[in-house]
């Protein structure tokens, strides 16, 4: 709620006077498109000052003479989003036409729900083995080749692999499209094929810079938890070193991981913004960019919205499985 | 954490090799910027965007160390503004000589070249540019007369490669080729072998002579640029702006914003959260909902937001990447001073009547500071690489050329899928250095103030 207030207190007197101008332009058209109003002034500033009057009458109905702080307007303009009635977007489409704000979110979420949650799960696949693997055996050369690639592609900015990648796979082995977007429309039946061919390279990009981070918490979840007592206790019993990481390590650094896994995976359906802009990806991130750039509220109060509330359903759920993994936080 | 005494870290951090590397290239790159600040003048770092200022440039020319790995050699762009002037008097008419001696030691012809000159004279004088090839063959290309003027007035002018008079002056000569020179432009004629369309290695001088029969007859200004396809350390870009230019006026730009960013954040947030910890109770619940509530705003999209709205200058920006910034620092620095605050000697001074604002600096603050150093050095590259992200969507400050910028400009000229590799490489791969040696220097750190994860 808060981060919605603070959006439409950002970018609402922006809105404003958007919305202001756009209905004077209405009715400047309107009018001039038709000859018999224009043709009964007999001067110049009467017709001026009849399109003023008229400007401020449709203000008026439309309510946009209060300022945008008034209760009045934002209170009404939360109880909307609350039902997910996000309105009409100003400037953007969908795909399909339909400057409907749910309809556009609607059309874009499943496409970076097929890039960046994919790419998230994979990423952390990779990272919970890798991880537990290297936080095993500290000090090998599986755990320092980890823990130095996981530093090196902290530094690296996704997008600029991104460029690289596209001018390695795109440019000089002409093996993947420099553009994510397929050229086909939805409608054709190998439209999925093309689209997962075109996802690859991001896919690869997105995968490469992220395990590195998962798994070196994942180590350091493991290398802390490999020091408690009933570990070690494990270990004089004699059960195989496998069998201890998998199961019992793992299950006991499961809470601070699945937490972050619920967040991460929230957190990618906004898409990276950057990274979808590179790749030309038209999902969320993208769209978050236009509508910021050509400052469409209801499309940005819309993604917005959709995003906290995602955000929080996933902080609830890790919750519920952190009480669930580790019995100690559950009360009475 | 805080039986850790300075003197302990910093034996502990001399020992750390990663530690030491990161502060070798931190200290590389002050050192650079350092130089850039003083060396630089302020008129090229302000007229970066100035097209007027890179005219003499090659448009994205390709590094010209590239040569040295390459065999057929590619055509290096030169400026030659050190002419030989000669004077000679044949009567009673003034001969202006200016001769410019160029070494062609590459294996494809230049792209053009231009003459570029300003003159002081009274009268008509006739200008007449003439090449002589290694091989002894001189080429007459242009002869011209200046627009006449009778008093002692200033003539600048550009001759280009394209100009048709030296096109058909070649075609008349053309008994000298063994091979058809139509279609051929200029600069492919006078650099070529005669027997075939080659190029023609050696020593070439083009000669600039000016008739007058004004004695004060001058040419106070007179270059010629040979074009070619490979130009300084960095190449240029499509702007024609000099890439090395550009890595060095970022270098300073990305420490300060990173600096600054992670400096002013972290005391934000260990201030915040120390005050909050040790007043406790409903300070401490309002303090830390507050934080939560900046902590769960999505950053990206608001830095975009403000940037669209708000004002896209660089120090605009670096206000708001701190107000983003403290949270995380925020939070931890609570739980330490929630721990430090039950030790014994705080107790005793709150005890003796300190103020709350004394005992949070004197008493708990220092126990901190350890961590803050760690958590500035990790923070830094976050900082870089977030403004470099928003300056490539086109968000940053147009004015300075960060890093960001010139990526973005990369990316706006479609700069990967031409393969311009040397527009994109070098500003990442600064970026990804100068995020390293913080991380590195952070790392080290962390290692020390958490031994739990060195083993």
């Amino acid at each position: 709620m808060i981060t919605l207030l603070i959006t439409i207190a950002l970018v609402g007197s922006n809105m404003d006077s958007i919305l202001k101008q756009e209905v004077a332009f209405q009715i400047r058209s309107e009018i001039t498109e038709n000859p018999t109003i224009s043709k009964s002034f007999s001067s110049v500033d009467e017709f001026e000052s009849f399109i003023q009057t008229q400007i401020e009458q449709r203000v008026k109905t439309l309510g946009l003479d209060e300022p945008w702080y008034s209760p009045q307007r934002i209170g009404l303009t939360m109880y909307k989003i609350l039902f997910l009635d996000f309105g009409h977007a100003t400037f953007l489409t969908s795909d399909s036409g339909s400057s409907d704000v749910r309809e556009i979110i609607l059309e874009k979420l499943p496409r970076t729900i097929l890039l960046f949650t994919t790419a998230t799960i994979i990423i952390s696949v990779i990272g919970i083995f890798l991880g537990a693997l290297s936080g095993s055996k500290v000090g090998s050369i599986i755990d320092r080749i980890t823990s130095s690639f996981a530093i090196i592609s902290s530094s690296f900015p996704v997008w600029w692999i991104g460029m690289l990648m596209i001018f390695l796979f795109s440019f000089m082995y002409q093996i993947f499209p420099a553009r994510a977007t397929p050229l086909i429309p939805s409608s054709d039946p190998s439209y999925i094929g093309s689209l997962l061919y075109h996802m690859t390279l991001p896919l690869i990009t997105i995968i490469i810079i992220g395990f590195g981070s998962w798994a070196y918490l994942v180590r350091n979840f493991i290398v802390g938890i490999m020091q408690e007592d009933f570990i070690i206790a494990k270990k004089i019993m004699g059960i195989n070193q496998k069998k201890i990481i998998y199961t019992h390590a793992l299950k006991n650094a499961a809470p601070p991981i699945v937490t972050i896994l619920a967040l991460s995976l929230s957190g990618s359906l906004g898409g990276a913004i950057i990274t979808e802009a590179v790749f030309d990806w038209p999902g969320m991130g993208r769209l978050y960019f236009e509508a910021i750039t050509v400052m469409d509220l209801p499309v940005i109060i819309g993604a917005t919205y959709l995003l906290t509330v995602f955000f929080l359903i996933s902080i609830f759920v890790a919750d519920l499985l952190y009480g669930y993994f580790d019995p100690r936080v559950r009360t009475g | 954490m805080s039986s850790i005494t300075s003197q302990e870290i910093k034996v502990e951090f001399l020992k750390s090799k990663i530690g030491i590397t990161g502060v070798v290239i931190l200290s590389i790159l002050i050192f650079t910027s350092i130089i850039v600040i003083v060396v630089i003048p302020v008129d090229t770092f302000k007229g970066w965007n100035n097209p007027e200022n890179w005219i003499s440039y090659p448009k994205v020319a390709i590094p010209v160390w590239i040569n040295l790995f390459l065999s057929e050699k590619i055509p290096e762009h030169r400026i030659l503004d050190t002419p030989n002037i000669n004077y000679g008097m044949s009567g009673d008419i003034l001969i202006i000589t200016h001769q410019f001696g160029i070494n062609f030691d590459y294996d494809d012809f230049p792209n053009d070249f231009i003459y570029e000159f300003s003159t002081k004279y009274s009268g008509t004088p006739l200008l007449q540019m003439d090449v002589i090839r290694p091989d002894g063959i001189q080429l007459k290309l242009l002869s011209t007369s200046l627009p006449h003027s009778d008093s002692n007035s200033i003539h600048s002018e550009r001759i280009f490669s394209t100009d048709e008079a030296i096109r058909k002056n070649l075609y008349l000569q053309s008994n000298k080729f063994l091979f058809s020179l139509s279609n051929l432009s200029s600069e492919d004629i006078i650099f070529s072998k005669t027997e075939n369309h080659k190029p023609l290695k050696g020593n070439y001088i083009f000669l600039i002579k000016m008739y007058g029969n004004n004695l004060e007859n001058q040419i106070p200004e007179s270059k010629l640029i040979i074009g070619g396809k490979a130009f300084g350390m960095m190449g240029t870009d499509e702007l024609r702006r000099d890439l090395a230019m550009g890595l060095l006026l970022g270098t300073p730009l990305a420490l300060f914003i990173g600096l600054v960013v992670a400096i002013a954040s972290v005391v934000m947030g260990l201030l915040y959260g120390a005050y909050a910890g040790y007043r406790g109770k409903k300070t401490d619940e309002t303090m830390m909902r507050f934080n939560d509530v900046i902590y769960a705003l999505p950053a990206l999209p608001f830095l975009i937001i403000l940037s669209v709205t708000v004002s896209n200058s660089i120090f605009m920006m670096v206000g708001f990447l701190m107000l983003f910034g403290w949270v995380g620092v925020a939070k931890v620095a609570r739980s330490m001073a929630l721990q430090i605050k039950t030790r014994g000697y705080v107790e005793a001074a709150s005890m003796m009547g300190q103020k709350n604002s004394k005992i949070v600096l004197r008493h708990i603050l220092p126990q901190l500071l350890p961590y803050a150093f760690a958590s500035i050095a990790i923070s830094v590259p976050a900082a870089i690489t977030t403004e470099a992200g928003l300056s490539f969507l086109g968000l940053g400050d147009p004015s300075f050329p960060t890093w960001g910028q010139i990526l973005h400009d990369a990316n706006v000229y479609g700069a990967a899928a031409r393969g311009l590799w040397w527009w994109i490489m070098p500003p990442g791969i600064m970026i990804a250095i100068t995020g390293l040696a913080f991380v590195f220097i952070g790392n080290a750190l962390d290692a020390i103030i958490n031994p739990k994860l060195k083993r």
